[in-house]
């Protein structure tokens, strides 16, 4: 029983971090929801494949696939170039149609067999152990633990081998084709990549959740790093979290564990959304809130010192300027000078408020800024 | 064929199937034109998806399965979902293409851990909350049906009322700013009532594909009009004739699930109106294209006639070798010499030979100089 467990959670790890990989590549590109055409138009091709094999394990069902996976973005792009219909219309049309076909030639023709609509979108991971790969009657472990282990060497290779090229035309894609790198290739190798990686994965995860662990683990590692490299680890690291954890809650609720990974992907997502330390929402309002109080500072000490070379009796007037010409409200004003007391911009004199030289230096500053 | 159609309206279970296909492709084809104009084609899709927990958590709760009560939830969840996609946008630099992902994909995930739940309590049937997937129109109750209409009677009549507001904000957001408009009440409301269209369908055609029923209808519109009015109409009309046709079709054939037998319908229609739709179609693009090179083809043939004339004699008439005027011609010389002939501008001569004629003299001069003063106004 404990293989089996391990079986499954090894078996999702690798599926979440090779989804990972070229997902990383299309969030940078702002080309997501191509995983999401591709992952549900390669439904068409298995279908196709199956038909011609009559053998649900071969591996012409894979070939078919990414056949098909490319077809969609061939499509989708043939359909931009005609300047008839934006990008987003051409995907929402594409995809729908070919996985309709699809579901339609399984629901008509495939009746009795093991092949429906509900298991492309959903996969079963909890029956991936009892599928087992023989050679020579040695047990070798479950079949799909090979299938994404192939595609996981392929994608790691293949972004080991052009990572340079896969990185210029991701962030400069202008360069990379003056500097004669085919930014176009590479953009069909990578829709290739995210194609026999939704294939190898949706036996496991099913489709719709390739998608989700193609786009969430690189999109919460986005907000994480400003470097490639950094990228790419991290969103394995939160791939492999995102399958633990997912078993585990399966385990627990004895629930779909492809849904439970999805679940807990967008749970580490939202956590990182929040609380990412430069580029998270929280961060995002602390250093608004600081610029708010910041400027108000500015304004405040640049008055002062105004009044200081014009008339020094102004001073003793400076809360109700404030509140006149810069529309403050006499509660924020006064918590502003609390503020920029406690600070040392300024000190109270009796009723004057009066710059340090701190504070002095700090308006002379925000004047030069500006 | 009249038969069929008598048996639509006698046969109750077809009745109700047809007018809720009819009352569904209307109401998504009507706001699928706005999503499709402000390029939203795919939050529709996303929206769909995120209804599915909803649903299943509607039935978690309440232990209901009455329609409404679903629904609901559906729309609450397509909500939250919008609310969460606005979130990330606004707040980080991850783009809408991989927010629109993550709520598509992680709200599903979640529905399924849901759902593969509610199909273990003992009170569920599987059947219940399946059709919510790919859809099955046959489950379409008269009860049903009312939720449908007046849903969507509310949502057309909200669209009629704020018609200008919205048409503005489509075309123009800065102009509809300076006059007055609020963009981010437009902009809920229109999201409002696309999350509306998507509820009402997804008993019929289900979350997977229920996006189609938006994008498609307004995609294949577009391509014959350019009045706003006219497409939104069209796109109607296009929703009600292909959830018409699919769904009768999956009711009448078995194990034909609704909402890809629809799509089918509908992409039938995008294909036949990109083709062919009157000036935008493909098909008169190429006729265009063709007729344009054409007469570059001949107009540059007519000039070249000329410029050896001048060149090589004195005379104008001089007959021309077709391998020479081929050299330097446009290709497809055969044609060429044939079209001015047809035009009584050139003549052959023994031994493929051609040469301009009086009336082909007069049409390359004037021809020449118009483009010489092209060239001189150009300096």
């Amino acid at each position: 029983m404990l293989t089996t467990q391990f079986e499954i959670m090894l078996l999702a790890s690798l599926t979440a971090v090779t989804c990972a990989l070229p997902g990383v590549f299309l969030i940078l590109r702002r080309v997501a929801l191509m995983s999401d055409a591709i992952s549900h138009a390669i439904l068409l091709g298995i279908v196709l494949a199956f038909f011609i094999t009559k053998n649900l394990s071969s591996p012409l069902l894979i070939v078919g696939a990414t056949l098909v996976g490319i077809l969609t973005v061939s499509l989708t792009e043939l359909i931009i170039r005609t300047h008839k219909l934006k990008k987003d219309a051409a995907i929402g049309l594409v995809f729908p149609l070919l996985f309709s076909i699809g579901v339609v030639l399984i629901n008509k023709y495939t009746g009795d067999v093991h092949i429906d609509a509900d298991c492309v979108l959903f996969g079963e991971l909890a029956f991936a152990p009892f599928n087992r790969l023989y050679i020579n009657d040695i047990d070798l472990g479950p079949q799909g633990i090979w299938v994404i282990s192939a595609a996981l060497m392929l994608n790691i290779t293949f972004i080991f081998f052009f990572y340079k090229e896969l990185k210029l035309s991701t962030f400069d894609a202008g360069l990379a084709a003056a500097l004669g790198f085919f930014p176009g290739l590479i953009h069909y190798a990578l829709m290739t990549l995210v194609s026999i990686t939704a294939v190898s994965a949706f036996e496991s995860v099913g489709s719709i959740l390739v998608v989700a662990l193609m786009i969430a683990p690189p999109a919460g590692a986005y907000l994480l790093t400003n470097r490639l490299s950094h990228m790419i680890f991290i969103s394995a690291g939160i791939g492999i979290i995102s399958a633990i954890g997912g078993y585990g809650m399966a385990y627990a609720f004895n629930a779909n564990i492809a849904g439970s990974m999805a679940t807990i992907s967008g749970v580490i997502f939202i956590l990182i959304l929040f609380f990412a330390p430069e580029r998270g929402i929280l961060a995002n309002m602390v250093v608004r809130k600081w610029h708010k109080w910041d400027f108000a500072a500015s304004t405040l000490t640049v008055h002062l010192l105004q009044a200081e070379i014009e008339d020094a009796d102004y001073t003793e007037h400076i809360v109700s300027h404030m509140i006149r010409h810069m529309k403050w409200t006499p509660e924020y004003t006064s918590e502003v000078i609390a503020q920029c007391i406690q600070e040392e911009f300024i000190e109270k004199h009796g009723s004057k408020l009066v710059l340090t030289p701190y504070g002095r230096e700090k308006a002379n500053l925000s004047l030069v800024k500006n | 064929m009249i038969e069929f159609i008598i048996t639509l309206f006698s046969d109750h279970t077809l009745r109700i199937v047809a007018l809720g296909a009819i009352t569904i492709g209307i109401t998504a084809g009507s706001l699928g034109a706005f999503a499709v104009l402000r390029q939203q084609s795919l939050l529709g899709d996303a929206i769909a998806h995120a209804t599915l927990p909803g649903v299943c958590l509607a039935f978690l709760i309440t232990q209901s399965k009455s329609s409404l009560i679903l629904l609901i939830g559906a729309a609450l969840a397509g909500w939250i979902g919008t609310l969460f996609l606005m979130l990330i946008t606004r707040n980080t630099r991850i783009k809408k293409d991989a927010a629109l992902g993550i709520i598509l994909s992680v709200f599903f995930g979640f529905g399924l851990v849901l759902l593969t739940i509610v199909q273990k309590l003992p009170t569920a049937t599987k059947a219940g909350l399946n059709k919510f997937l790919f859809g099955n129109a046959a489950t379409l109750l008269q009860e049903d049906l009312t939720i449908i209409a007046t849903l969507s009677a509310v949502v057309l009549m909200t669209l009629l009322l704020l018609w200008k507001e919205v048409k503005v904000c489509v075309f123009d957001e800065g102009f509809a700013k300076s006059i007055g408009i609020k963009i981010t009440f437009v902009d809920i409301l229109l999201t409002t009532l696309i999350v509306i269209a998507i509820v009402i369908g997804l008993q019929t055609v289900g979350v997977v594909l229920m996006s189609a029923m938006l994008v498609a209808p307004a995609a294949a519109a577009r391509q014959w009009t350019d009045n706003l009015s006219v497409m939104v109409l069209l796109s109607a009309a296009f929703g009600a004739l292909s959830g018409l046709s699919g769904a009768i079709t999956s009711s009448l054939v078995s194990n034909l699930p609704t909402g890809p037998t629809i799509v089918i319908f509908l992409s039938t229609l995008v294909v036949i109106s990109l083709c062919f739709a009157p000036r935008r179609g493909i098909m008169w693009d190429i006729i265009r294209y063709n007729k344009s090179r054409k007469q570059i083809q001949t107009t540059t043939m007519l000039k070249n006639l000329l410029l050896f004339s001048e060149i090589n004699t004195n005379d104008p008439f001089h007959p021309h070798d077709i391998a020479a005027l081929d050299a330097i011609g446009r290709g497809a010389i055969d044609q060429t010499m044939q079209e001015l002939k047809n035009k009584g501008w050139a003549q052959q001569f023994k031994d493929k030979r051609w040469a301009l004629t009086p009336v082909g003299l007069k049409e390359a001069r004037s021809l020449t100089e118009e483009y010489e003063k092209g060239l001189i106004t150009e300096n």
